[in-house]
Parts: structure tokens; C-alpha cells; sequence
């Protein structure tokens, strides 16, 4: 009996507790987080820093200022682009929400003819690597007119196949009997997939939402082809104007990213919760 | 309220035919059950109903209008799922209400219904809960809220009691049948239980295979089923089926006589309804000795479980007195409490 109860997993000193798998484990996940941290610690020091300082790497400044930030703020363009970034990410992730759900539902719950073909066909676009889209969109807002536009530099990513083809797999968890109890009700089709399916899917919106917020808060590429006057850039490409046309200002750069993370936080901060919340299964059979 | 007829209602799925058109009226206020095996086009029978299936062939009248192409909203009918189906993300109350979401009222006056059949149903402490936070019977409960808040003609339930408990079952079902009485609506109940057929329903409906077997009241049924399958499937437990053979105007078993029989020689399948048949019983008819294998005490009575030369049997014994495992006992039935069925055709015969 002594030396079972000795053996009793609480008994045990924290360290003895430990499995070598384990350790391992930790081992490589801290040894990644830190990789992963290091340069946003190292951004929000450098923008803690003055001009002369920003070669001496250490973590914590020597003599921390929010100058820089005064100085970014206070220069219109920095605003300006934020304000043009928002504008995008916003615009693009409603949309995506919207159609990327709307299509995504269709493909899940309607049975006709060719929808096998048309999901397909959605999916195979994926395949296609942006670099390869870049000129036929170029030309293409050329012939429009949407070069120099927000049009042109949202359209390529209003709605997406992978957007559609997540929420298509997200619609066919949900139960019929919660669409066909809508449909006896005497809602039509579109309000049952507003009021009843929507809200039923609301983590994988959530998880939509943030990837194409992301995606759009950060794209470089394209925006930069698209746009040629100042007053239209996105936060990314105005800031690597920074880079160029000025010698290359290390603490103004790191200043404007910092601020740039902001949105990303409240976006992921606010919509985790709901991809946490399961609703899915508490109104069916317990 | 309204009646509802079926005229050789049909359903195919692609080239299997689920349901080969069935014929059936349906009266005003009337509590309909369908009842079958599994796989048998109940549920397809319903979903016609509601609207929610296409109907292949064949015609459907509710009050007198043809609804074969009506949207299931046009129809004006309620329908309870067997999960039930009620929002997750909303509360009670707002689940009851969604039922009115079309129905054009003022907030108060749909404020005012749903508060109406919360208080019928007994849901009225709970309408700010959400789902998850209720038993098995109070979702079930919210679910048929739902149905009664429209004021529909008709209500379809397709097995809703059967995620339930054996005891909230019984009390779900009397629930049911005592708000059939006061709505006085015509329902359409889908279910394989029989038990729940018997004591519910004004009229049953058997069915299998797409087909319906039989129409009737539940004594009807039981007294007179048309052939061995309903005979089989209404009463609890099942009828005893034995292989017999009519000899000289007497039902033979084995070499046992069961009692008379006015047809004419031949074979022949004999039933007996384990009520029928009692242990040291006065009757006449098929008087067999048999052994005890195994015994079900029910309090007032015990199930006995008998081996007569091989076949197995099963009897009551009434009272308080519970038969001994491997003793030998004699059962009998009243004279006219025999079934009758053709081996071949296994249509009823009769009785004797
Ligand atoms: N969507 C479908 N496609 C093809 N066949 C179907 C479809 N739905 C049902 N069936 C078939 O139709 C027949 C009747 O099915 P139905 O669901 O009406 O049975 P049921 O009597 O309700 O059975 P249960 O008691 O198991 O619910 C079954 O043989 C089934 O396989
Ligand atoms: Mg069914």
C-alpha cells in the first residue's frame, strides 16, 4: 500500500510528474513561440526608439519615447491609408461573408442539376496561384476603368473559393429538419437561410470573417499594381513607400506597423468568442 | 381545421417507389396514426402532408382544395420532428414565436399568443431560456408550442416521443392526447411504437412495404386484423403464430387439439393473443400443457414464457402467483378468442 500510494500521480514533485514526450513537446512549441514573438517584440521596441538608437538591438530602449508615434499620426498620409485599408478589409470581408455563405448554402442544401459540376469548377480555381491572375485582372481593370479605384483593388476578392467551399462544408452540418421546420413555418428560402442557417454557422462566419480581414488588412501585391496615386494605397503599400522614397526610416516603418496591428487584434479578439461557442447541437436531440 | 383526403398517393425516388398510392380520408378534428415497420413511407406519407416531398402521383386534398403543388406555407399546416428541430440560438419564447414570423400580427399580439401557449403547455417559467438549457419533454414541448402558435389546420408529428425516456413517453403522449381534445385539430402521428398507436389514436393506419394494410379504430384492429402482419404488429406483447392444420372440424397443433372449426381440412396458422391465453384459465379452446422457460412478473399479472412440444408460447398468468421455471402447467383460451389465417396468403380467416 506504501509504496502505491507513493506512486500516486499528486504525490509527486512537479518535475518527476513530467513525460519525456512531453518535454519534448514544450520544448519545440516554446522554442517556436519564441521565433514567432521575437519580431513583434522587436517591432513595438524599435518604434519605442529614436532615430540613433534603432541599430542597438536590445528588447527593452534605453530611453523609450512615443515620438515616433506623435510624428506618424501627425502625418495625414498615415491616416489616410489607414483609413483606405479599413475601407478595403471591411468591405471585402462583408461581401465574402455574405456571398461566400450564400453560394455555400446553395451548394449544400438545394439538389439540382450541375451543382456537383459547378462546385468543382469553384474548387478548381484555387489551383490557380494569384501570380498567374495578377495580369488578366490588370488588363482587366484597364478596360473598366477600375485602375486607380477601391473597385479595383477589391474586386479580385469578393467572393472566394475557399470562402465558399468552407461555408459549404459548415451548411451540411446543419440538420434538414431545422430547414424543413422553417419552410412548414412559411418562411421563403431566403430568410430561412438568413434567420435559421446563418446563425446556426456563426463560428465558421466568424473564422471567414477573420481570414479574410487578415488577408485583406495585410495584401501587398496587388494593391500596389493596382493603385498609382498616393491618396489610394493601403496601409502596406504606403508603408513601404517609407522605404523607398525617403532613406529607409527603420523607427517610422516599425511605428506605422505596430499601429497596423491594432485592427487585427480587435477583429481576432472580437470574433474568437464566437468560433469558441458551439451552438450547433443543443436544439436537436440531447 | 380541415379534413384531408389522399387519392392514390404515390412517391418515387427515381425508380424505387416509396409510396404505391395510397388512399385515405381524413376527418375533421381527427387524431390519425400511422404505424409500420421501418422503411415502410410513413415519414414520406407525412412529408407529403407537410409539402416538403413531391408528390409523384396520385391526389391531395386538404379542406377540399388540391395542395399537390402548394408550398408547404400555403397549406397552412404544423409539423413536430422527432429532434425536434427547435433554434438553438433563440429563446423559448422566441422559438414559440417563429411560427407567427409570417403571420403579420403586432408584437403585442404575438406577444400575447406565445404567452398563451406557454401557459398551455405548462413553458411559461421557462420562455427566456435558450434550448440547451431543457430537458428532453421541455424541448419537445417548445416544439409542438411552435406548431399550436400558428393555429394551423393540421398537425403532423413524425415520431416525436421517440428520443424520450419510457416514462416521459407516457406522460408526453397523454400530454399530446389531452391537447388533441382541447384543440379539437386534426393530427396526423407518425410512429412505430404500437403502444403509442393504441392509446392515442381515433384511427390507426397500418402500413408496409408503401402499401396500407388496414384502417381502424384501435379495438378494431385488435379484434379484427385483416391479416397476420397487423395481427402481429397491434397488441403487446405479440400474438402467438402457431403452425396448425384443420382435421375433421377440429385445429390441430402438433398432436394437441386446439378446439373447433367449421372450415375445411388443410393447413392452417392458428394465433392466440398471450392475454387470451391463461394459465389454469376455464376455457375451452386451446388447451395446451406446456413447460415454463421463463416468467415476467408485471405486479398484477406475469407474462409466462411456455415450450408446448417445441413450439414457444406465451401466456398469461393472472394474480399474484408467479409460475416456477421448468414446471408444467396447462393454459386455455375462451372459445372465439382463436385467429385464423391463411398460411399462404396470411389474410385473416376468421375467428374460432
Ligand atoms: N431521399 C430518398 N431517396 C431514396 N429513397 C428514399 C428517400 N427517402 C426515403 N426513401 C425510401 O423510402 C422508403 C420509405 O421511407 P420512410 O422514411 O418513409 O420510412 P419510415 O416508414 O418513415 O421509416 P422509419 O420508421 O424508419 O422512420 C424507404 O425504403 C426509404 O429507403
Ligand atoms: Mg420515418
Amino acid at each position: 500500500m506504501a509504496d502505491m500510494s507513493a506512486n500516486r500521480p499528486e504525490m509527486l514533485p512537479w518535475f518527476a510528474r513530467l513525460q519525456p514526450g512531453a518535454v519534448l513537446v514544450w520544448t519545440l512549441l516554446f522554442l517556436g513561440g519564441v521565433v514567432m514573438v521575437t519580431p513583434l517584440v522587436l517591432m513595438f521596441s524599435t518604434s519605442l526608439k529614436s532615430a540613433g538608437q534603432i541599430y542597438d538591438l536590445r528588447f527593452i530602449p534605453a530611453e523609450p519615447t512615443l515620438n515616433n508615434y506623435v510624428r506618424v499620426l501627425a502625418d495625414g498620409w498615415f491616416l489616410r491609408w489607414f483609413m483606405n485599408s479599413m475601407i478595403v478589409a471591411v468591405c471585402v470581408t462583408v461581401s465574402n461573408v455574405f456571398f461566400d455563405s450564400l453560394v455555400g448554402y446553395t451548394l449544400a442544401k438545394f439538389k439540382f442539376r450541375g451543382r456537383y459540376i459547378i462546385f468543382i469548377a469553384i474548387l478548381s480555381t484555387l489551383m490557380i496561384p494569384t501570380e498567374m491572375l495578377v495580369i488578366p485582372w490588370y488588363l482587366m481593370s484597364a478596360q473598366f476603368g477600375w485602375l486607380d479605384t477601391y473597385w479595383g483593388i477589391m474586386f479580385p476578392g469578393m467572393m472566394t473559393a475557399f470562402g465558399t467551399f468552407l461555408m459549404k462544408q459548415f451548411f451540411e452540418t446543419v440538420p434538414d429538419d431545422f430547414i424543413e421546420a422553417a419552410r412548414v413555418d412559411g418562411m421563403n428560402e431566403f430568410m430561412i437561410w438568413w434567420k435559421v442557417a446563418m446563425p446556426l454557422v456563426t463560428p465558421a462566419l466568424s473564422a471567414l470573417a477573420i481570414f479574410t480581414f487578415l488577408g485583406n488588412w495585410t495584401a501587398f501585391f496587388w494593391p500596389l499594381i493596382v493603385t498609382t496615386s498616393r491618396d489610394l494605397y493601403t496601409l502596406p503599400v504606403g508603408l513601404s513607400s517609407f522605404a523607398v522614397e525617403q532613406s529607409i526610416q527603420w523607427e517610422m516603418i516599425m511605428t506605422g506597423a505596430a499601429l497596423a496591428t491594432i485592427p487585427t487584434l480587435i477583429v481576432f479578439l472580437v470574433l474568437q468568442r464566437f468560433i469558441v461557442r458551439g451552438v450547433m447541437l443543443a436544439g436537436l436531440k440531447g | 381545421m380541415a379534413e384531408i383526403t389522399l387519392r392514390s398517393l404515390t412517391k418515387d425516388y427515381g425508380t424505387v417507389r416509396a409510396v404505391h398510392g395510397i388512399d385515405l380520408d381524413i376527418s375533421n378534428g381527427e387524431f390519425v396514426v400511422l404505424v409500420g415497420p421501418s422503411g415502410c413511407g410513413k415519414s414520406t406519407t407525412l412529408r407529403m402532408l407537410a409539402g416538403l416531398e413531391d408528390i409523384s402521383g396520385g391526389e391531395l386534398r386538404i379542406a377540399g382544395r388540391l395542395v399537390n403543388d402548394a408550398e408547404p406555407k400555403a397549406r397552412n399546416i404544423a409539423m413536430v420532428f422527432q429532434n425536434y428541430a427547435i433554434y438553438p440560438h433563440l429563446t423559448v419564447a422566441q422559438n414559440i414565436a417563429f411560427g407567427l414570423y409570417t403571420s403579420g400580427m403586432s408584437r403585442a399580439q404575438k406577444d400575447a399568443r406565445v404567452a398563451e401557449v406557454a401557459g398551455m403547455l405548462g413553458l411559461t417559467d421557462y420562455l427566456a431560456r435558450r434550448p440547451a438549457a431543457l430537458s428532453g419533454g421541455q424541448r419537445q414541448r417548445v416544439a409542438i408550442g411552435r406548431a399550436m402558435v400558428r393555429d394551423p389546420v393540421a398537425f403532423l408529428f413524425d415520431e416525436p416521443l421517440s428520443n424520450l425516456d419510457a416514462q416521459l413517453r407516457a406522460q408526453m403522449r397523454i400530454e399530446i392526447k389531452r391537447l388533441h381534445q382541447r384543440l379539437g385539430t386534426t393530427i396526423v402521428y407518425v410512429t412505430h411504437d404500437q403502444v403509442e398507436a393504441m392509446t392515442m389514436a381515433d384511427r390507426i393506419v397500418v402500413m408496409r412495404d408503401g402499401h396500407i394494410l388496414q384502417v381502424g379504430a384501435p379495438v378494431d384492429l385488435y379484434e379484427n386484423p385483416v391479416d397476420l402482419f397487423t395481427a402481429r404488429f397491434i397488441g403487446n406483447p405479440s400474438m402467438n403464430v402457431l403452425d396448425a392444420r384443420v382435421q375433421a372440424g377440429r385445429i390441430i397443433v402438433g398432436d394437441q387439439d386446439m378446439g373447433a372449426c367449421s372450415r375445411a381440412d388443410g393447413a392452417i396458422c392458428l394465433g392466440i393473443r398471450p392475454q387470451d391465453l391463461l394459465v389454469d384459465g376455464p376455457g375451452t379452446a386451446a388447451r395446451i400443457n406446456a413447460t415454463v422457460t421463463a416468467v415476467e412478473p408485471l405486479g398484477p399479472e406475469t407474462l409466462v414464457h411456455l415450450d408446448a412440444q417445441g413450439h414457444e408460447v406465451m401466456a398469461t398468468a393472472p394474480g399474484r402467483v408467479i409460475p416456477a421455471i421448468g414446471s408444467t402447467l396447462t393454459a386455455s383460451a375462451d372459445a372465439g378468442r382463436l385467429y385464423l389465417f391463411d398460411p399462404d396468403s396470411q389474410r385473416a380467416l376468421g375467428r374460432a
